[in-house]
């Protein structure tokens, strides 16, 4: 009962929306942009491998950076 | 050496800052804005008078198109975070992701729980509910901003947490002190109340554009009040913990303080620069003794920095110069190592590590421990090649921290002003113009803020401990380049929808029966 006035609340809201309509496409619009184009094809996870791996990733590359004298 | 090209730190420098800076283009308005119209909407429910419903709702409206155009947008700074900053990822992630994580829980359920009720809640529950809705709603936001400092102050100040050499990853051991450390507190404070200081100067700019249009008159003037009066406790309580963030600053990195000051040469009794122009062509990082004044002028109030670092008159206040030759008394009594020693510490530090996870007993394992722990204070300074590299840009912090201080100054005397005025504003069109206009100002003192305590922290993604050439991945610069030009559009397009939605919007103005937003 108290899930159904729940739901019907934000139906209703959803339904009565004039400028949010516009709003939600921008918001929309921008998630699919940032996760199935950026995220995707121009920023993948740098370290991939198992725990282990990554971690002898960043160590081998914090130890090889340090200036010499 | 395996070297890294410097160019690819200043493309993900670059890439990093501008999605920042885009990103804090919608927040402090979001944090600003949302503390007015729940004030509106609190007078409403006391008054019962309709105009503050409309008045609140309106406002309301403005607050729900800037969260829908910056909801998100800091979404792409962790994507950065994931590709560009891997090792710093790797390294501090432990520490990092706490804050971020519970950023996100508390933004995703409390903000969007609320927000709904707040939209779409009118006439269906009751005063008080949607009330406590709508403060709920800016509460969480108020506490999301409070988990993201947390992660920034620790970077400025890091705390609570010990190096673990076989993950190769800062582990945090005392949650408390990370979460409440005093940097962490005096910046949310700070940065929190400066944005309450934008949002005030957004709503009085609208409300006397209205004024200038002869329109909406009772709902301007009624509006300017109500945003004056939060606007000028904001600026103070800005004021003072920007006073208490200068001391913090003396304190923990001392470098962006002589940056901000333009001092070159330390010493006791310093005074504070009120303003001045720096010498194009000084050489800020040069050691060698030079007497010569780096300013082509400036006004300096007596011993006022030395207070503002020390809370004494005749305190020590170290400059550029200073902080790379040490040898100055620190304020616990010791005597400040050089650069060039810090950066000798860093170098066994670094290879400490190396030889720590190269060993394959015991007993060299447990040498290399020791000395590595003996020095991963200096960790980071084992990366710098020369003591110049630690010195920030002069020029750009020097002139961010005045027109953030000259624009704080400004709103006191503009909020103060329009009190004192009252509804005499509306005779006076240019001081009116003169108030629409400052409403990117607020935006360009916020911004100012954020170059002052990120630009003045160089070369450093964690001070001391890693700077930025140890911090990055390994990518192609050009990969970078394209990713900065396309978050350049992407986000220019947004800017430019948020300006013609807000624009419709304000031209519209309050309605008398305001539909569902």
């Amino acid at each position: 009962m108290l899930l159904r006035r729940i739901v019907k609340f934000y139906v209703e809201g959803f339904r009565s929306m004039t400028l949010g309509r516009t709003l939600w496409f921008i918001i929309l619009l921008k998630l699919f942009i940032m996760f199935a184009v950026l995220k995707a094809f121009f920023f993948p996870s740098y370290l991939q491998g198992e725990p282990e791996e990554k971690e002898a990733t960043v160590a081998s590359e914090l130890t090889d950076r340090a200036a010499t004298e | 050496m395996n070297t890294i090209d410097t160019s690819l730190v200043d493309w993900s420098r670059a890439q990093f800052a501008l999605t920042a800076m885009y990103h804090w283009l919608f927040v402090p308005l979001t944090l600003g804005l949302g503390i007015v119209m729940a004030i509106m909407e609190s007078i409403y429910v006391r008054t019962g008078r309709e105009f503050w419903k409309q008045t609140a709702r309106f406002w309301m409206k403005l607050f729900g198109i800037n969260f829908a155009m910056g909801v998100a947008t800091g979404i792409i700074l962790e994507f950065e975070f994931g590709t560009n900053w891997s090792n710093y990822s790797w390294f501090v992630g432990d520490i990092f992701g706490a804050p971020l994580a519970i950023e996100g829980i508390l933004a995703f359920f409390m903000e969007s729980t609320f927000i709904a009720v707040m939209y779409f809640g009118w006439n269906k529950v009751s005063k008080r509910a949607h009330l406590a809705a709508t403060w709920l709603t800016i509460i969480g936001a108020t506490l999301s901003a409070w988990w993201i400092l947390v992660a920034n102050a620790w970077m400025q100040h890091p705390v609570g947490m010990e190096f673990n050499p076989d993950t190769v990853r800062n582990e945090m051991v005392d949650f408390t002190a990370v979460a409440f450390s005093p940097v962490a507190v005096v910046k949310f404070c700070h940065t929190v109340s400066s944005s309450w200081v934008l949002g005030a100067v957004f709503v009085v700019g609208v409300s006397c554009w209205y004024l200038l249009r002869g329109k909406h008159t009772e709902f301007a003037h009624a509006s300017i009040k109500v945003a004056a009066w939060f606007g000028l406790a904001a600026a103070l309580i800005t004021a003072h913990t920007g006073h208490q963030s200068g001391r913090d600053i003396a304190l923990f990195q001392p470098m962006k303080l002589a940056a901000a000051e333009g001092l070159y040469n330390g010493g006791t009794g310093r005074g504070l620069v009120l303003g001045g122009i720096l010498r194009p062509d000084a050489d800020w990082t040069s050691t060698a003794a030079n007497e010569e004044s780096k300013f082509l002028f400036h006004i300096e109030c007596p011993y006022a920095l030395s207070l503002l670092a020390t809370h004494k008159a005749d305190g020590y206040v170290p400059g550029i110069r200073n902080l790379q030759e040490g040898g100055y008394p620190l304020p616990d009594g010791a005597i400040a190592l050089s650069a060039e020693e810090k950066m000798a510490r860093g170098r066994l530090a670094i290879a400490a590590l190396a030889d720590y996870r190269k060993a394959t007993d015991e007993a060299s394992k447990a040498a290399a421990l020791a000395t590595l722990r003996e020095n991963f204070d200096y960790f980071g300074y084992g990366y710098l090649k020369s003591p110049a590299e630690l010195v920030p840009n002069v020029p750009l912090t020097f002139y961010s921290f005045r027109i953030m201080v000259v624009l704080g100054g400004y709103f006191i005397v503009l909020f103060a002003g329009l009190l004192i005025l009252g509804k005499k504003v509306a005779k006076k069109q240019l001081l009116l113009w003169g108030v629409v206009l400052s409403v990117p100002l607020a935006w360009m003192a916020s911004q100012a803020g954020w170059v002052v305590a990120e630009v003045g922290r160089q070369p450093w993604a964690i001070q001391g401990l890693l700077p930025n050439v140890a911090a990055i991945s390994r990518l192609e610069t050009s990969s970078v380049q394209t990713t900065f030009f396309i978050f350049l559009v992407l986000f220019t397009l947004l800017l430019l929808a948020e300006l013609r939605i807000m624009g419709k919007a304000i031209a519209a103005g309050p309605e008398t029966h305001t539909p569902n937003a």
